[in-house]
């Protein structure tokens, strides 16, 4: 039995601090090319297939604008 | 006959607190005042009212104390003497800023800086005219004796939570130390939480769903925000000078001269009328109960009739800069003070007046 | 699998705590205040005491604590918050109170007013944010600045000679009798996340159990007044602060 997750990145609100990427033990998140309303590169799942959904990223966001889903497949 | 009992002015606050329902009293020991706290600490009215009472590290601690006990709408007082005042005036602006009610007692000692642990009215304008920081009144009651010290504990409360704003009871070293007969007046119970809750409808009583969070803070960092709260506190404050002006008149009614004393010196100077009425001379004494605000208006209403006025202080003439504010140059106003804790009698005050009006 | 199909409500593991209000925060990106501040309110929301706690905001960069945790709040003069708690608590002992200090306002201006709260055991919370810099005046000096950091009021790097030592109040605060739990954490990763999580839901259970204060110092980042990346900054602190103030419990009874 294996896990997959995905998260959903509030992009107006992600101020792209990074901390999520380099938290991520799958290598899921990275940066956007494009920039939200305050010209911030927001978060955002760059190998959606390798999330595992164990939350790393929305604990250590401190905009908390990340929500995470989890499933056992 | 109501039950009348021997007592310091100093002490009369204490069993006034703990009498009209007061919730905490937050203090720091200093002479002239130390007594409010020990005969607070003798009582030990959280046995039987609930009261806290706590002394703090500093007065800096207590009156932040009283910041947090205000914040829950409860009845919060502290005491202090001028020193421990002055390092209240942070926390005064942040009262006031916040619109906090709260009782806070100065028994004015004589400055500046450590001074004297005598007797003085030095700290009129930091009571007065603001202290701390910032465009801020507060209501400024000044007993005379000390049944009026235990009287201005429930009084100042009232007109603490009528105007969300921090209450000073003045006095001066003289009525907090001196023995007088008091009557304690009916107990009065402390405010159910219910009660705060419904009747302080601001306060950090915790959120419930029914309602927005409670915040209590001075800062407005919008511009607009911001002077609109001080519009708001400077209404709050003229509606003190219509509503809350007290004062004793004391044979003004023929008068040609008037003396303006409050505290200690008011009683002082009710002799200085008596002899003066005696040598044919027909001189009134006003007495301001509340300094701010002050009596402008009686003053104001005063003057043509007077041939001139007198301001009399334990200080170098604070009041009396109000008193020439009111009588607006039309007549004019004396001043005599002495300092050092040096209290005068009524006869050298009587001489200071008679050489005024022969100038 | 499709993420549509992950991304449905039943599946949902992690989101934000109601606690927490929808306000964007005023922080500079990545800083730690925003990581605490959901912490204690995942807390809060979790021990169910939205109702019956009550915070004391700081002066500094969290003076706006209020904005984002949905609880009533005092806003403290600087440094006054244990003040303001003491009161707070012995009128109200039936609630959970809070202070949320950083280092200037716990370690400098308030000294006294911590050190007597906490000497006095209230059985109230600090939540010590030490990030050794003043964040919101612009990047001065901390009493918690580092040996040999540059700031703003000391350009060329701290200097014990001129500045003294880097103050570890935390060590100050475990000594008093009054203190029941005192521990120093980070959330930099997302371990030592959940566990300045537990510390604090151990510091408002202390509360209610009436043991006397419990301390909890987050160890924390200002990349904006180091001048440095979020990320770098993480690195940067446990690099250098981690030494300094090193992690962990120093006292927990």
């Amino acid at each position: 039995m294996a896990l997959r997750g995905a998260i959903v990145v509030d992009t107006e609100k992600c101020k792209g601090c990074s901390v999520c990427v380099v938290n991520c033990p799958t290598q899921t998140i990275a940066l956007a090319r494009e920039v939200n309303s305050k010209g911030y590169n927001y978060a955002y799942m760059e190998s959606p297939e390798s999330c595992t959904g164990c939350t790393n990223c929305a604990t250590v966001c401190p905009d908390t604008c990340i929500t995470v889903y989890r499933i056992k497949v | 006959m109501a039950e009348q009992i021997l007592m310091k002015g100093n002490e009369a606050i204490a069993h006034a607190a703990i009498r009209c329902g007061c919730d905490g009293y937050f203090g720091y020991p200093i002479t002239p005042q130390s007594e409010i706290m020990e005969t607070l600490m003798d009582e030990q009215p959280w046995e039987t009212t609930g009261m806290v009472v706590l002394q703090a590290e500093s007065e800096t601690s207590s009156i932040n104390m009283l910041y947090g006990g205000a914040s829950c709408g409860k009845k919060v007082m502290t005491s202090s003497s001028s020193p421990g005042l002055s390092l209240m005036c942070e926390g005064l602006s942040y009262l006031a800023g916040a619109e906090l009610p709260c009782l806070v007692v100065n028994v004015v000692r004589g400055g500046p800086g450590l001074g004297t642990i005598q007797p003085g009215q030095g700290d009129y304008f930091q009571a007065c005219k603001g202290g701390g920081h910032g465009d801020y009144r507060m209501v400024v009651l000044a007993p005379a004796s000390a049944q009026e010290m235990y009287d201005f504990v429930d009084l100042g409360f009232e007109l603490a939570f009528k105007y969300r704003n921090p209450s000073m009871i003045l006095a001066d070293g003289v009525v907090g130390q001196m023995m007088e007969k008091v009557e304690l007046r009916p107990m009065k119970s402390r405010w159910t939480n219910e009660e705060i809750v419904k009747n302080m409808p601001w306060a950090t009583t915790g959120k419930t769903p029914a309602r927005k969070q409670n915040v209590i803070t001075s800062l407005a960092l919008d511009a607009a925000v911001h002077e609109r709260l001080n519009h708001t506190l400077i209404e709050k404050y003229k509606r003190m000078e219509d509503e809350d002006v007290r004062f004793e008149s004391i044979q003004c009614e023929d008068a040609e001269h008037v003396i303006v004393a409050y505290g200690c010196m008011s009683r002082i100077c009710e002799s200085t009328i008596e002899m003066a009425r005696k040598e044919g001379i027909k001189l009134g004494l006003l007495r301001p109960i509340t300094l701010f605000p002050f009596p402008t208006k009686e003053i104001d209403r005063m003057v043509p009739q007077l041939k001139s006025m007198m301001s009399v202080e334990l200080s170098t003439g604070q009041m009396l800069e109000d008193v020439k504010l009111a009588v607006n140059g039309r007549i004019p106003v004396n001043f005599y003070g002495r300092l050092g804790g040096i209290v005068p009698s009524p006869e050298e005050v009587f001489e200071a007046f008679k050489k005024s009006i022969n100038n | 699998m499709d993420v549509k199909d992950i991304i449905k409500p039943e599946n949902r593991v992690y989101a934000k705590t109601p606690v927490l209000t929808s306000t964007t925060m005023h922080y500079c990106p990545g800083c730690s205040h925003g990581t605490v501040h959901k912490l204690i309110a995942e807390v809060i929301e979790e021990m169910g005491i939205q109702e019956q706690t009550i915070g004391i905001s700081p002066v500094g960069c969290a003076v706006f604590a209020y904005n984002y945790i949905d609880i009533d709040w005092q806003q403290a003069a600087h440094g006054r918050a244990p003040a303001l708690a003491t009161a707070t608590k012995r009128l109200h002992p039936e609630k959970y109170v809070f202070t949320y200090q950083g280092d200037g306002d716990l370690a400098s201006i308030g000294t006294a007013e911590i050190m007597h709260a906490c000497n006095r055991g209230e059985n109230i919370v600090v939540i010590f944010i030490n990030n050794a810099i003043y964040g919101m005046t612009g990047g001065q000096m901390a009493p918690t600045t580092l040996i040999g950091m540059k700031t703003a009021t000391s350009p060329y790097g701290r200097d014990p000679k001129l500045h003294g030592q880097p103050l570890k109040i935390t060590n100050l605060i475990a000594q008093l009798e009054g203190t029941c739990y005192v521990t120093r954490q980070s959330v930099h990763n997302a371990a030592s996340a959940r566990k300045t999580k537990r510390a604090i839901r151990k510091a408002f259970e202390n509360s209610a159990l009436g043991k006397g204060t419990s301390f909890v110092e987050v160890v924390s980042t200002c990349n904006s007044g180091w001048k440095l990346s979020p990320v770098k900054a993480n690195e940067w602190m446990v690099e250098n602060m981690f030494p300094e103030y090193p992690m962990g419990d120093l006292k927990d009874r």
